[in-house]
């Protein structure tokens, strides 16, 4: 399905985020249409987990405005005045946005089709039963129905985001953000993962941002591909224009040096 | 040997009460141990506050004075307490205190990246503790409470200062009506040290049985 030319579902606006004296991002600005699938692509420490994390609110920000689904994420208005978010506040816009992390963040105590029925059971008052089935439906989507009584220990890495990206998913957000969800696996265990973000990038009409160093798949997912360096956005495009046909210098000399690397593109 | 049946007799139900004065005072310093332990990590200062006050006081001065307090000083203020209930509060606190360490150190070793997942999967902060903190977080405690848990039945003897008759107490008792000091201290010697290996092996069972199929916690 293709991104939608309603109004966006997320409006970043100027905002800047810096840890002690070291500015990640600088007066930042961009907005994301719904069902739009945005790759987001740039060297080491350009801040591209940052925006991601701060979409999850996993991480403040120093200035500017965050729009998502109609609603400001770290404001709220309270009798006529703009206010800090509160808690409650925060879980209502935490509702849209589900987040799948580099090292998975599995519950290693816990089997995997309670790693996938938790969230629901606790946060929407789902039924075990309901949970379950849901889970399952999840698990097979992504090849896992097998292991449900497994526990995460004995998953390979490729299976582990596997089920992170359920678990993900079973919470029905309107938005995904995968951070490198590929990074810290083995060369064959990716494609496996790859796959199942392909099917989601077809089959579902979520708002997805992902951050990888897989260009040549970044390419073939992406509606729209931002790329990032020192903390603003170089340069803004479709997947063609940017692999294929970069303008800024800053750019081809990424794509050149990723190349060298022996990445696809 | 029919009155060694007698004093042993003796010397048994003196056990009952050391094993009574264990498990309670156990319950009271694991309640104790959590609400202090959490309490030090609290977003609240007053808690935060309260918790620090609770450990350095009962770490910082002698059991002893502790259960005297309790038996002998609290009466004072109308707070009469039985000798039971007077070891029972005071071992439960003192070793809760030290337990309560424990709590926060093993929370606080648990990895960011469960926290930032309760957050992404819009946990609210108690559902979090709760669900997956906590449940990991107890793992790591295991082995440290069983030695509160030795440690406070070791220290339960000193309830026979208040006329409490426990184990230790029944050994004196038998002391003086025989004149014999071998038998009473070696029996008792054998129980406490039976007691303790109970609770070794109760703990490692326990802790055995929450690690299934579990690794990468255990640092
Ligand atoms: N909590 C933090 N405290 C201090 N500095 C941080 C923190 N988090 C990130 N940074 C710094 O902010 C910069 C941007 O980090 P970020 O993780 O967003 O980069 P990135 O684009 O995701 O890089 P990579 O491709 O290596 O993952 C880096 O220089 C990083 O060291
Ligand atoms: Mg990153």
């Amino acid at each position: 399905m293709p991104p939608s030319n309603a109004a966006p579902i997320i409006e970043i606006d100027g905002i800047s985020k810096s840890f002690g004296a070291f500015k990640v991002l600088n007066d930042l600005s961009f907005s994301v249409k719904p069902r739009e699938k945005l790759a987001l692509i740039g060297p080491s420490g350009s801040g591209k987990t940052t925006i991601l994390r701060i979409l999850m609110t996993l991480e403040g920000i120093d200035s500017g405005t965050i729009r998502v689904d109609g609603d400001n994420l770290y404001q709220m208005e309270r009798n006529g005045k703009l206010q800090p978010a509160d808690e409650s506040h925060l879980h209502r816009m935490r509702e849209k946005i589900g987040m799948v992390f580099q090292l998975f963040n599995l519950f290693p105590h816990k089997c995997v089709l309670d790693n996938v029925t938790l969230a629901p059971m606790l946060t929407k008052g789902v039924s075990r039963r309901d949970a379950e089935k849901h889970a399952m439906e999840l698990l097979d989507m992504v090849g896992l129905a097998d292991k449900a009584k497994s526990m995460p220990s004995q998953l390979s890495g490729g299976q582990k985001q596997r089920v992170a990206i359920a678990r993900a998913l079973a919470l029905k957000p309107k938005i995904m953000l995968f951070d490198e969800v590929t990074s810290a696996l083995d060369p064959e265990l990716v494609e496996e993962v790859l796959n199942v973000l392909w099917r989601l990038c077809r089959e579902t009409d979520m708002t997805m941002l992902l951050v990888t160093h897989e260009m040549g798949f970044a390419h073939d997912f992406a509606d729209r591909v931002l790329f990032f360096d020192r903390g603003r956005i170089v340069e803004d495009g479709k997947p063609d224009e940017i692999f294929r046909h970069p303008k800024q210098e800053r750019t081809q000399a990424f794509l050149k040096k990723i190349i060298a690397a022996g990445h696809r593109v | 040997m029919g009155q060694w049946a007698g004093y042993l007799q003796l010397i048994l139900d003196g056990a009952v009460v050391t094993i009574k004065l264990t498990l309670m005072g156990s319950a009271l310093a694991l309640v104790m141990a959590f609400l202090a332990g959490l309490g030090r990590l609290s977003r609240f200062a007053v808690f935060r506050w309260l918790a620090t006050a609770y450990i350095e006081f009962f770490r910082g001065t002698s059991i002893f004075v502790q259960l005297f307090w309790a038996y002998f000083v609290l009466p004072l203020f109308g707070f009469s307490l039985t000798p039971l209930q007077a070891g029972v509060l005071a071992l439960g606190l003192n070793v809760g205190a030290y337990a309560a360490e424990v709590v926060r150190g093993a929370i606080k070793s648990i990895g960011k990246e469960q926290y930032e997942a309760c957050i992404a999967l819009n946990f609210n902060r108690w559902q979090g503790l709760r669900h997956v903190i906590l449940p990991q977080a107890f793992v790591l405690m295991l082995p440290t409470f069983g030695n509160n848990a030795i440690e406070l039945l070791k220290a339960s003897a000193v309830v026979s200062l208040i006329s409490l008759t426990d184990m230790t107490f029944q050994a004196q008792v038998v002391r003086a009506q025989t004149g014999n000091t071998l038998f009473p201290f070696l029996t008792i010697l054998i129980l406490y040290f039976i007691m303790a290996s109970v609770i070794s092996l109760a703990i490692r069972g326990l802790e055995r049985y929450l690690t299934r199929g579990l690794d990468g916690i255990r640092s």
